[in-house]
């Protein structure tokens, strides 16, 4: 009797994604120093102008950092938010994709949740400013995006981070 | 298609011992390894390098060999002490000549060519000092190229002969392979054979992917993929590398940490809504959802008990990560985790007894097994980051990713016993993280 137990291997053949890249694509991103919009001085969607993407992302500031473990804004990232709240409200063309982000030091999983949660803190506030949540998605990057890729904690404090990234009529 | 068969049943080829009665001798004879007591001298065996023409029998010799090495359980007398050549598969074995290098095991094997283009691999296994054969002697058939399973097929069988354990080498591992700087890494889907060799991806880097986590029946991946844009899980058919969300969420929703149930038709994974992350359970067939946690806190992690009626996971409900059993029906759980510090990704063997866990205190990682009532805690490695413990099928070995710290900080995928013996690094090409292993296959 001959027992048939063992298959061929499959071959298996790459195929591509149709996905988009995971960065978000049409952001003006602050995580980007050499993204262009951010360097673009004081003229009109400079940094001297109040309704430019580069206002937001240097002059109110575009992130918000957290405690380890932690969701909780502080009153420090509350002044930020209040300031993003109403550079949207000015802005109502734009839309934001809030990233949620945590350090290397904790499991994949744990901080795929935990960043999800700083995004939704940093929505819900931004709501409670006024802010349609239309306007408002969020992603979690866990600890898969680094901004600062040291590993001691003035690198760790930086990547604990909620990144808004506003998009001109894109997203949402 | 490689077939196998026995000797005595289908070719005609009879032991010189057939008349002894295998069973029992593998039970009581001297040639057995308890692995739960601690083996600290390994075993010594002999190989003599298979009978065959061209470079296959010597490779699945190497290839069997690196296996037995591969436990930590095993040694090999270099071939240059042998004194005995064995020049013919079928001639009689010189007990003498293998008892005196002091060989405890002695694998002998052939390759044979055949007409249609296929190789037949055969072997016996002697326990030299009972000057015995130890089991039947096997042929195994199939085409060159999937030599490798052959070599695999025989190790498993060599192992679990002397162990009383089932094997763990003719199985697969899917990952993540890595590329590129800390900040900006490309990770793709891949599968390896559990040493690393015959790796093939699955994905491409355009879309950020994580967490495999093989099928009972290892037909199927489920992974996370940011494709859509948000992460999602994705179900993957090996064979055919087609993929498809697990289900249609809704934008702004995130599902991740998923694992099949032991039937392979039921998955658990954490679905987060508005940041809050809990676990459900989803019918693959019908698509059906069940909420099985409904906290504030992060409840994630999930994994099954091999007869499906309980689901291990963590949650930070007390302010840190620990680690809870529930029922598979859903509940509030109880919590096993006792000690200080953060447990997380609990992963229930799949004999039982154990439940795997990563432990983060003082700045380390380590990976940790404990009773599934939480007691008799072990940490088998401690390092800067280690996570994510995934166990060979026969519940003796763990797979898991370490990372090493700073800007050049890299991942590689460890393997390590469940007595915290034998850590080594699975060579894989390149940076990889986060191992599932798959069940043995044949």
């Amino acid at each position: 009797m001959m027992i048939s137990f063992l298959r061929k291997a499959p071959v298996v053949l790459l195929v591509g994604t149709m996905a988009l890249a995971a960065c978000s694509q049409g952001g003006f991103r602050g995580d980007d120093a050499a993204g262009g919009l951010g360097a673009a001085g004081a003229g009109a969607g400079g940094i001297g102008d109040p309704s430019s993407p580069a206002y937001f992302n240097q002059v109110i500031g575009d992130r918000v950092l957290f405690a380890v473990d932690q969701s909780t804004l502080s009153s420090q990232a509350q002044a930020t938010l209040a300031g993003q709240a109403q550079w949207l409200l000015s802005n109502p063309e734009f839309t934001a994709l809030i990233e949620g982000h945590a350090d290397e030091q904790g499991t994949r999983e744990y901080n795929l949740a935990l960043g999800a949660r700083r995004a939704a803190a940093v929505q819900e506030y931004l709501i409670s400013q006024g802010v349609p949540a239309s306007r408002l998605r969020t992603i979690s990057y866990g600890k898969e995006r680094p901004i600062e890729i040291c590993s001691t904690e003035a690198c760790y404090s930086q990547n604990r981070r909620a990144v808004t990234v506003i998009s001109a009529g894109l997203g949402a | 298609m490689l077939t196998r068969r026995n000797f005595i049943g289908t070719s005609g080829l009879l032991l010189a011992s057939s008349a002894l009665p295998h069973v029992a001798l593998a039970q009581n004879g001297p040639l057995r390894l308890e692995i739960t007591e601690g083996v600290i001298e390994p075993l010594p065996f002999a190989l003599p390098t298979f009978i065959g023409q061209g470079e296959v029998a010597a490779d699945i010799s190497r290839v069997i060999a690196a296996d037995l090495r591969g436990t930590g359980l095993f040694r090999q007398i270099p071939p240059d002490a042998y004194i005995s050549q064995v020049t013919s598969f079928n001639a009689p074995v010189s007990y003498p000549d293998w008892q005196a290098i002091n060989a405890q095991a002695l694998i002998t094997g052939e390759v044979e060519n055949r007409a249609d283009g296929q190789i037949a691999v055969r072997f016996r296994l002697f326990d030299v000092f009972s000057q015995a054969p130890l089991g039947e002697g096997l042929q195994f058939v199939g085409p060159v190229d999937s030599w490798r399973r052959m070599a695999h097929t025989v190790a498993d069988q060599v192992y679990s002969r002397i162990t009383g354990e089932s094997g763990y080498f003719d199985t697969r591992v899917a990952f993540i392979h890595e590329e590129g700087p800390k900040n900006a890494r490309l990770k793709r889907l891949a599968i390896m054979d559990y040493d690393g060799a015959n790796v093939q991806y699955l994905t491409d880097s355009r879309a950020l992917v994580l967490a495999p986590r093989f099928s009972p029946q290892g037909d199927r991946i489920l992974y996370t993929s940011y494709e859509s844009g948000s992460p999602q899980v994705y179900v993957m058919d090996v064979a055919s590398v087609q993929r498809r969300p697990l289900e249609a969420i809704s934008g702004g929703t995130m599902t991740f940490s998923p694992r099949f149930a032991p039937s392979g038709q039921t998955v658990v994974l954490s679905l987060e809504q508005g940041g809050n992350s809990d676990i459900y359970g989803i019918d693959l067939a019908t698509g059906s959802r069940q909420q099985l946690t409904s906290s504030p806190s992060i409840e994630t992690a999930p994994s099954f008990s091999p007869d499906g009626s309980q689901i291990v996971f963590e949650s930070d409900r007390t302010g840190q990560q620990q680690i809870y059993v529930m029922p598979a029906g859903g509940g509030e759980g109880r919590r096993i985790s006792t000690g200080d510090g953060r447990y997380g990704t609990p992963v229930w063997s799949p004999r039982g007894d154990y439940i795997a866990f990563t432990y983060q205190a003082d700045g380390r990682f380590h990976i940790g097994v404990m009773r599934t009532d939480g007691s008799e805690q072990r940490l088998l490695t401690s390092s800067f980051l280690d996570e994510g413990p995934t166990w060979a099928p026969n519940g003796r070995v763990l797979m898991f990713t370490r990372e090493t710290p700073g800007d050049d900080g890299a991942p590689a995928v460890y393997s390590v016993d469940i007595s915290g013996r034998n850590l080594q690094r699975v060579a894989t090409p390149g940076m990889a993280s986060d191992p599932a292993w798959g069940p043995l296959q044949s």
